[in-house]
């Protein structure tokens, strides 16, 4: 692989690209309580335009950085139990924190109290985890562990394939979103 | 669809100022899509927030533990805390923030925002409450998972990953579940 930087320039490199990206959550209007829940009760659209955005347009621009030999893939493995129980824990605490892990942190340079007092529960948590890792390891990882596959594995469907469903669901997601579920008041920007 | 009273200085219980500072959210999207190229071209490290974040909490261990402890614990032992990439950009992350806020002078004190004060009242206890536990919450369930909403979410989803499309969904069905629950009408509580 042809990375154009020394893995220590990497390193670094990652406080501005983090500066960047904190930029664009505040801007976006995900560091802030009320746009993160309404997401889940169907008053505000912005974190999923965000997100659906992001994914399309960067999934397409790495896959052809991949192709070209100057990109991996990282996947995580799908370890299919603990996906499952740790991504439906992870709704619940998204809603009841009102924030992400992610858009907490930029959350509390915003000024607001709960982001930083949910900080403390996110450290916490971890702690927790990593008290309860051996177990979870043993028992929970090792159930419908399907290893680092990705969906044209199991599909069959190609690599480009996929991202032309994606961007063709984006595209349907996002009509409706701006025709049908304009929300008065909510998901709005200047 | 119920009906709120937001405030003059708000719009759907966002502050004037802030929503003012918006930028638009297709574009802000496009922005993150292309950080990811940079992450995944440049630093060989998808982004990602709640890896660094958990080996961070063994700061919070070691007053208890002590430092034998800690490093004799094996997920900490696995993802010692170091000024590695991920921390940089978690850290990173808070400044981009903050300086985003200082330019465009919406830095706020909020202790209870309207969204939960309509459902929950005014009450900062409550609130700091529900914040700290949802914290817990969310973060022991990232490290069950993998993963949190960057990570997997927006980096895993992006590499077509089957784990990350099923934490995708099942997170979205779960915070939906329970938007319902913890949102459902209350007689007598939200006018």
């Amino acid at each position: 692989m042809n990375f154009p930087v020394s893995a220590e320039t990497a390193r670094w490199l990652a406080i501005p690209v983090g500066i960047i990206f904190g930029v664009l959550l505040h801007r976006g209007g995900v560091a802030n309580y009320n746009v993160i829940v309404n997401q889940f009760r169907f008053k505000d659209f912005t974190v999923l335009k965000v997100m659906f955005t992001a994914i399309v347009v960067g999934g397409i621009g790495v896959l052809l950085l991949k192709s070209i030999g100057h990109a991996q893939y990282h996947i995580k493995p799908a370890n299919m139990l603990g996906v499952v129980l740790g991504a439906a824990l992870f709704g619940v605490g998204m809603v009841l924190y009102g924030y992400c892990p992610g858009t907490g942190v930029a959350a509390m340079a915003t000024g607001s109290l709960h982001a930083i007092v949910g900080f403390v529960g996110m450290l916490v948590g971890g702690v927790l985890y990593a008290l309860s890792f051996t177990w979870v390891e043993a028992h929970i990882q090792t159930v419908a562990a399907m290893g680092k596959v990705r969906l044209p594995d199991i599909t069959g469907v190609p690599d480009w394939g996929w991202f032309v469903i994606l961007a063709a669901i984006a595209g349907v997601v996002f009509w409706l979103i701006e025709t049908r579920f304009k929300t008065p008041g909510g998901d709005r920007h200047a | 669809m119920k009906e709120t009273n937001y405030s003059s200085k708000t719009i759907g219980g966002t502050d004037r100022a802030e929503a003012k500072a918006r930028w638009n959210p297709y574009l802000v999207g496009i922005g993150i899509g292309i950080l990811s190229w940079i992450a995944f071209g440049v630093l060989d490290e998808p982004l990602g927030i709640s890896t660094a974040l958990s080996s961070a909490s063994s700061v919070c261990a070691l007053p208890v533990m002590g430092s034998e402890g800690v490093a004799h614990n094996a997920y900490w032992a696995k993802n010692p805390l170091k000024w590695n990439g991920g921390i940089l950009f978690l850290i990173g992350t808070f400044l981009g923030s903050l300086l985003s806020v200082l330019v465009s002078r919406t830095f706020r004190l909020e202790k209870v925002p309207v969204t939960w004060s309509h459902q929950f009242g005014s009450s900062t206890a409550k609130r700091l409450a529900a914040a700290f536990l949802g914290g817990v919450i969310i973060m022991f369930g990232a490290r069950m998972a993998g993963g949190c909403t960057s990570g997997h979410g927006i980096s895993g989803s992006l590499q077509l990953a089957v784990s990350s499309w099923t934490f995708f969904l099942t997170m979205f069905a779960s915070g939906i579940l329970t938007a319902l629950v913890l949102f459902r009408k209350r007689s007598g509580a939200s006018k």
